[in-house]
């Protein structure tokens, strides 16, 4: 058969996807593994700096530490986003879009604010330090806490996914075998959503044991492995001995990963075409249980932010309460003042750009095109790593990369291309996979029209394609924005003089104990992510619903 | 398709562009001196020097050095000025620094300049130790005041001392050099495990504990003079205190990195850092500087702290500075057992 042009066009879009991942992903992944082999002066010494580093007993704790924050966090953050998603989804509460929203509140800030807020409420100043009954918020109580508040929309989302799918016959054929509503609950509701409960728990416990703005904040002595490769890397100028460390935090986030995608695999069955969706009855005392959860739930959220804020506004806590915008004068403040705010405005719109671009092509290639199947199947195992990878240890993976002076790429270290390249390699995942599933509601028939009707493939992927699946390209677009604006992790090692940003510079204002500018310097990061959204729900509701018009049925 | 193509070459243009070359030399300078002074040296430098733009890259000592070495092979650093002299030496030891001795060495404290001839390295001012008490949490708690290292020592005050992490701060490394001075080796050790029991956090940046202590997070910080008499001045309720033994200090310093393409820009600053002028302006801040004789009392900084300083054996510090951090690590970083 003779090769086509879309071919053609098909193997050199697949090639530079390829190059992409490869550049991003997968050398620089080679670069830190083979750091962690060497010795200082680059030769070859095989596992010595494995054993070095596994005959020292602290380092021991810390792996110990690691995973005692991580199980604790996603029993509790998982527990708790579980029954706040059976409130939205099972109950007739009433304002549930409300509850919703203020529940997606942590993902618009740092982690690190989460941190900061426990000080202020919780510290040897704060407001309700007695609550602890004299413990000290610095430690695991700490960080337990904090990251539980970061995790909650995480989990949240995935569950409430796996509630909504339940089959209203399992709950009919209850009541027809007369099983009380707690045995039903036991019997169906938990059952149904198995695979939905135990993917938030691996997403939750990749996110706290990866996780190290939160220890950095709130750890004190309480040493865990991502703050290890921390302080190898900055502390110790221990380069070889961070990439050991990585490893090392690799291997439980890896685990998690690979359970997860097995447990994935089979959830899909649970939903078939005959399938009735549940709708929930009124029932007084549930209802009025679940609302006063989800107010609970609610408070708690709005009081971390609103005492960030307010401690933002503080003039000098605690001796001097007065009302004051002193702290937002980041210009005097290390981080990098105002410019790091700008240069995160920058990066993120380019992250939310060129990540749409990049992972939304590669995407519909790996979803749409008709040959190379092989290389389209790697394309999207590819795609699923970086979900595994923690952000600093791709962070740390792209100094050894893009710092060697042989390397062609070189000229990027210390530019605003590296962070958003970092940044885009860091979330591609998850976008990656809401690209999949919004190609996949497009009948594949389309293609083959278009191909007999001999039209060329990028005819079809922008008069058809790209305008029928809007909606989900905006919502990656936003997804990388707001991620590009809060993470740490991703950029920690590699943001240079000029490209300092707001995240960065929450975490280095709070190091260097300006901790209410921290603050400050979180709320703005809030306020900008809160009104991106906003502006978005707009958007929607009134421009972008006209392309989606032929979705409902016109009366 | 051309579209296309010309709207990704734009967006490539726009992404890479802010590297593009303008008229004024740019300058990158690593430091590690306090951000609220950096616009002030810079604009003071620009008064003298307007065709130099000075693109700072700020962190506290122990990163800054970390940075440094990163990228040995392939220097981001066109000049550092402001750092600790002992990461200077390091990087001497390394190869990294070029040899030049600025306009008017001789006009420095020999203490404040590489013995070697051209030098390497030339000192700005000492930054001296000292320990930030909280007057107010003090009283509440039921804390004398204390005076000497010796004292943070005593019982009472367990858990209401924070101390920076000398793997990260040059301040916390500072301290542990002069107590390994101050009381040989093995006393040095000694006196630090009777100041571990005491200890509430270690912090990774030195300034960061006396801010703990000037907003009543922590009692008693130990941190470095300047940053608590800026802190008295912002209104905390706090005294500096220089303990009796006598306090470690170490120099913030300048230095040329090898291999930098701005080598005729690097050595205008490096020249102005060791100025009159320049000491005028450290002096703002820092009671002691480079060119002896002209320093004026700062305000809220302690008294005589000059004569409290120790005869710091800056070789000693640097050369063993990473056998010193190694086994403060493994003593006292990571002993926080799982509770």
């Amino acid at each position: 058969m003779k090769k086509s042009k879309d071919d053609y066009l098909t193997v050199f879009f697949i090639g530079i996807a390829a190059t992409y991942i490869l550049v991003s992903l997968a050398l620089p992944m080679y670069a830190i593994l083979s750091k962690s082999i060497e010795n200082k002066d680059g030769l070859f010494i095989g596992l010595e700096n494995y054993k070095y580093y596994f005959s020292n007993p602290s380092l021991f704790y810390s792996i110990y530490n690691s995973l005692y924050v991580s199980i604790i966090s996603t029993i509790i953050s998982v527990s708790l986003s579980f029954m706040f998603a059976f409130a939205l989804t099972r109950s007739c509460m009433v304002a549930k879009p409300f509850f919703r929203s203020i529940a997606m509140i942590p993902i618009l800030l740092p982690s690190l604010l989460a941190g900061i807020a426990l000080i202020y409420l919780f510290g040897n100043q704060g407001i309700f330090k007695e609550l602890l009954m004299g413990k000290s918020i610095y430690g695991p109580i700490g960080i337990v806490i904090a990251e539980v508040f970061y995790t909650f929309p995480h989990a949240l989302l995935i569950i409430i996914t796996a509630l909504s799918i339940a089959d209203a016959r399992l709950y009919e054929a209850a009541t027809v075998l007369r099983a009380g509503p707690i045995k039903t609950f036991f019997t169906v509701t938990i059952p149904s959503a198995k695979y939905g409960l135990m993917s938030a728990c691996f997403v939750v416990f990749t996110l706290v044991i990866t996780d190290f703005g939160i220890p950095k904040v709130v750890g004190g002595q309480y040493n865990v492995l991502a703050i290890d490769v921390y302080k190898q890397v900055i502390g110790q100028q221990n380069f070889e001995m961070g990439a050991v460390v990585s490893v090392v935090l690799l291997i439980p986030a890896m685990l998690a990963f690979v359970v997860d995608r097995i447990v994935q695999k089979k959830q899909v069955s649970i939903l078939t075409a005959r399938s009735v969706v549940y709708q929930p009855k009124k029932n007084k005392v549930l209802d009025t249980i679940m609302l006063v959860y989800c107010i609970i739930i609610s408070i708690c959220i709005l009081t971390v932010v609103g005492m960030c804020l307010y401690a933002s506004l503080i003039k000098f806590w605690p001796y001097n309460l007065s009302l004051s915008l002193k702290n937002y004068q980041f210009d005097l403040m290390d981080g990098g003042g105002w410019d790091s705010y700008y240069n995160s405005i920058k990066m993120a719109s380019f992250a939310a750009l060129f990540g749409t671009l990049i992972v939304f092509t590669t995407a519909y290639f790996v979803e749409k095109a008709r040959s190379f199947k092989p290389a389209r199947i790697m394309m999207h195992l590819l795609s699923m790593m970086p979900m595994a990878i923690p952000g600093m240890v791709l962070g740390l993976a792209y100094i050894f990369f893009f710092n060697n002076p042989n390397n062609p790429f070189n000229f990027i270290y210390g530019t605003m291309a590296i962070l958003v390249i970092s940044t885009i390699t860091h979330f591609y995942t998850v976008s990656h996979l809401t690209a999949l599933t919004a190609l996949k509601q497009i009948d594949n028939e389309f293609e083959s029209v278009a191909s007999s009707l001999k039209q060329p493939f990028y005819k079809m992927f922008f008069s058809v394609t790209v305008p029928i699946s809007l909606p989900a390209i905006f919502e990656i677009g936003i997804y990388f924005f707001v991620n590009a604006m809060t993470t740490v992790s991703a950029v920690v090692f590699i943001y240079g003089p000029k490209t300092t940003l707001a995240s960065v510079a929450v975490l280095n204002m709070d190091d260097a104990g300006d901790i209410a500018p921290a603050a400050a310097m979180g709320m703005l990061i809030f306020f900008t992510n809160a009104a991106v959204r906003i502006a978005y729900v707009v958007f929607t509701k009134n421009i972008l619903s006209r392309f989606q018009n032929w979705r409902f049925k016109t009366a | 398709m051309m579209k296309v193509k010309s709207l990704f070459l734009m967006l490539c243009v726009l992404l890479f562009g802010s590297v593009s070359a303008m008229a004024k030399t740019q300058l990158t300078v690593y430091t590690a001196v306090e951000a609220e002074d950096l616009k002030k040296y810079a604009a003071t430098f620009n008064e003298d020097h307007p065709d130099i733009e000075i693109n700072w890259v700020r962190d506290s000592t122990g990163i800054v050095t970390a940075k440094l070495l990163a990228e040995k092979d392939n220097p981001q650093a066109d000049i550092v000025w402001g750092l600790a002299a002992t990461s200077l030496m390091l990087l001497k030891e390394e190869g990294m620094l070029e040899a030049y001795s600025p306009k008017g060495i001789g006009d420095l404290d020999p203490k404040f300049r590489d013995s070697a001839n051209p030098a390497t390295w030339t000192g700005m001012d000492a930054w001296v130790a000292a320990v930030c008490f909280n007057t107010v949490e003090g009283e509440k708690s039921g804390l004398p005041m204390p005076s000497s290292w010796q004292d943070l020592t005593d019982p009472v005050y367990k858990g209401h001392i924070n101390m920076p992490n000398p793997n990260s701060s040059g301040t916390g490394f500072l301290d542990v050099s002069s107590w390994l001075q101050l009381f040989g080796e093995d006393g040095g050790w000694a006196y630090m495990d009777a100041l571990h029991a005491n200890i509430n956090n270690y912090t990774h940046s030195g300034s960061k504990p006396c801010k703990q202590a000037a907003a009543g997070e922590v009692a008693i910080g130990i941190s470095f003079a300047f940053r608590g008499a800026k802190s008295k001045a912002d209104g905390a309720p706090i005294e500096i205190i220089v303990p009796s033994e006598g306090v470690g200090w170490d120099m913030e310093a300048t230095a040329i990195i090898k291999g930098t393409k701005n080598l005729e820009a690097a050595k205008t600053l490096a020249d102005w850092s060791i100025s009159l002028k320049a000491n005028q302006m450290y002096n703002d801040a820092y009671a002691v500087v480079g060119i002896p004789g002209i320093a004026k009392p700062v305000e809220h900084f302690p008294e005589n702290l000059v004569d409290s300083m120790i005869d710091n054996d800056f070789a000693f510090a640097a050369s063993n500075r990473s056998r010193i951090l190694e086994e403060w690590q493994n003593r006292y970083d990571s002993k926080s057992e799982p509770q």
